[in-house]
């Protein structure tokens, strides 16, 4: 049997400009003559979001496709839903594919329920017929039938997104793309769609490429799972093992993060040097037991006489959840810094998180009125785990532990 | 299975695509039954709207311009020969303004589905030509409101002038769209453009007013001019002037040739500039 996905030498590579990628008229003109009187041509800057990629996918497999964020997952998918060309190689597509990214799109508020499902479904490329043919089923899945004749601006959100689902789910494509980590909606509608997803791989043999950031459904949909690091595949196997890569090499890179020429506000007032996590002893550290706190610290130098800005943190969870968001209020810390290097450090108290992966953005700026100077995007990472040896919020319980985060509470007992 | 195959390269190809488009005629008809239904409505009159617009218009030139100015429109009542002219302008002007916008409209879309990009503004001058079949109907009741006679020889030249309004439109449309997406100027140039063509287009006037026959065919290479021309041209009894009408023809064409060309050159890269 051949091969379902059969990609070779697959790259895409980017030319970074200053402004949009469209331009202005102008802007193409003026750059026209320019070239007229520069021979040589600009160094435009690459970059090379996908960068020789191979990969065989035997029909009715199931492949992972994890990395760090910009490592090329979702171009990958692009490409192969064919949104956007490839810059060199090829990409061999047995089957119809469809992706869960899709969902709801096309969507027009003024059609009725009906009317959008027709839309939507050929949009996604199902015949006339077929959708005829599953109209029924999937007007009864969506659980919408009360306002299949209403215009869809008089659905609520949930409904509306019932009824993309609902579309999406009915469309049986060969090969199936799905990109949690832009999927829409909320958690009980991800968790519906994996089901449903789940359900469709396991008995009608689909192939299928997820690309996530929560290991455990990797675990549990994705035999094998792929690995990319700056638009190139660095591990292809059992998913276990790349697991293991990904998380060794996720965080061994990113418990301390220095910038060799500072990262500048857009005024050059302010420069981010270094930022680093560490425990309580200052030692830096990428894995911490959860009844630990963990120190960030930001080394910066303010190159005016004085800059006004405060400090702030963004925390995300390994599906990509911005857990909590803080800022430095502390009313000793004038907001007005003078010129000078300064050292900034904020305390995520122990018992707060659960174990999983975090990343930390960090960010200089005025709360009031806001002001950015400074936002470096999941700068740093670390793992939580659970020592049992201590007391935590989960006792000793073993199994799986849901909650995004995990306080230890404080509880009373009283007999009557 | 093997029928669903893609092989996904460098975008090169300059093929424009027909077989494919065939395979996603289903999606055109929803685009532009989509674009038909929802222009219409949520609106009080409804479909009226492409009927009351050009009447009002018909009205309004006809007191400026055969009360006003008098300007001579023999062998035809003005009301008959500005009508005439303004359902082949609406056709135009609807789908080259919609063209670029509708796909801006779509970016949405283009960024998350592949289907051919050429379906968008293809629906749009669809969706202009139903408007345009609608608004004919009133002209034929305006016709025969002032006993103009419709000869056999005008419904010979009926579907020629359709097609090549069709072309036209679509020429300047897609040609349009790709500007548009890759300089959003176009935006605004637009507009401007669409009332060069309209006072350059024998709508108001007929085109013989103008005595030199060598501007008549400059102005031929408006292909509007052709259209009216084969549309007004045989209703009085007289025969449309063939030159001018070849003139349009080459020009639509061309029109279309370079208007699918850079619209199929930069198709592939629609879902990064969008």
């Amino acid at each position: 049997m051949k091969p379902a996905i059969d990609i070779q030498h697959l790259g895409k590579t980017y030319t970074l400009q200053a402004s949009t990628p469209y331009m202005s008229l102008r802007d193409a003109l003026t750059g026209s003559v320019k070239n007229i009187f520069q021979s040589e041509k600009r160094n435009k800057e690459q970059y090379h979001a996908l960068d020789d990629i191979n990969l065989v996918v035997q029909p009715g497999e199931r492949v992972g496709i994890i990395g760090r964020n910009g490592a090329g997952k979702s171009t990958l998918l692009k490409i192969i839903s064919r949104i956007t060309p490839p810059t060199t190689g090829k990409a061999i597509i047995r089957g119809r594919v469809g992706s869960l990214l899709e969902v709801g799109t096309g969507f027009h508020p003024e059609l009725t329920g009906r009317e959008n499902i027709y839309l939507n479904g050929s949009i996604l490329g199902l015949k006339k017929a077929e959708i005829k043919k599953q109209e029924a089923a999937i007007i009864e899945f969506s659980g919408v039938e009360k306002f299949i004749n209403t215009p869809l601006k008089h659905y609520s959100t949930g409904m509306e997104l019932r009824l993309a689902f609902s579309v999406a789910a009915h469309l049986e494509p060969e090969i199936l793309l799905i990109d949690e980590v832009l999927a829409v909606g909320d958690i009980e509608f991800q968790q519906k769609c994996i089901g449903k997803m789940e359900e469709v791989s396991k008995s009608h043999g689909r192939t299928i490429l997820f690309v996530t950031h929560n290991m455990d459904s990797l675990r549990k949909f994705c035999p094998q799972t792929m690995l990319l690091d700056k638009g190139k595949l660095i591990a292809l196997g059992a998913t276990e093992q790349v697991i293991a890569q990904y998380v060794s090499k996720h965080l061994q890179t990113n418990a301390t993060m220095e910038w060799e020429n500072g990262v500048a506000s857009p005024n050059r007032d302010v420069l981010l040097h270094r930022a680093i996590l560490h425990d309580d002893n200052g030692v830096s550290r990428s894995r911490y037991d959860t009844t630990e706190k963990v120190g960030i610290s930001m080394e910066y130098e303010v190159l005016s006489e004085q800059v006004r800005f405060t400090h702030g943190i963004n925390v995300y969870n390994q599906e990509n959840v911005n857990i909590f968001n803080a800022h430095d209020v502390q009313p000793d810390h004038h907001p007005l810094k003078k010129k000078g290097k300064y050292k900034a450090t904020a305390w995520i108290p122990g018992h707060l998180l659960p174990e999983g992966i975090f990343s930390i953005s960090l960010a200089l700026f005025l709360p009031n009125p806001v002001d950015i100077l400074i936002h470096e995007q999941k700068a740093l990472s670390f793992e939580m785990y659970t020592d049992f040896a201590k007391l935590t919020a989960r006792g000793q319980y073993a199994a799986d532990f849901p909650g995004v985060i995990r306080p230890l509470l404080q509880w009373e007992l009283s007999s009557h | 299975m093997e029928k669903f195959t893609t092989i996904i390269q460098p975008a090169s190809r300059l093929s424009p695509g027909f077989r494919e488009l065939w395979q996603y005629r289903e999606l055109f008809y929803f685009f532009t039954w989509r674009d038909i239904k929802i222009k219409y409505k949520q609106t009080w009159l409804g479909i009226g709207w492409a009927l009351v617009q050009p009447l009002a218009m018909m009205v309004i030139f006809t007191f400026l311009f055969a009360r006003t100015w008098h300007i001579d429109s023999t062998p035809l009542k003005y009301p008959v020969f500005v009508m005439a002219g303004l359902i082949c302008w609406n056709l135009f002007n609807q789908s080259v303004s919609q063209a670029g916008e509708s796909m801006l409209r779509h970016a949405g879309i283009i960024s998350k589905v592949y289907f051919p990009r050429l379906i968008i503004p293809g629906s749009v001058v669809l969706a202009a030509l139903f408007d345009f079949l609608m608004a004919f109907i009133i002209f034929i009741v305006l016709c025969l409101f002032f006993g103009q006679a419709l000869p056999l020889v005008f419904w010979l030249y009926l579907p020629v002038a359709i097609i090549l309004l069709v072309l036209a439109a679509l020429g300047a449309g897609t040609l349009l769209a790709t500007l548009t997406i890759r300089y959003r100027d176009f935006r605004y140039i637009a507009p401007f453009l669409l009332q060069v063509i309209f006072f350059t287009s024998q709508i108001i006037y007929p085109l013989q007013a103008i005595n030199d026959i060598r501007i008549q065919y400059v102005l031929a290479l408006n292909p509007l001019n052709g259209v009216i021309e084969l549309f007004r041209g045989s209703l009085g009894g007289n025969q449309p002037d063939l030159t001018i009408a070849g003139i349009s023809f080459a020009a639509a064409l061309l029109s279309l040739i370079t208007g699918l060309y850079i619209f199929k050159k930069t198709e592939s890269r629609f879902a990064d500039l969008a």
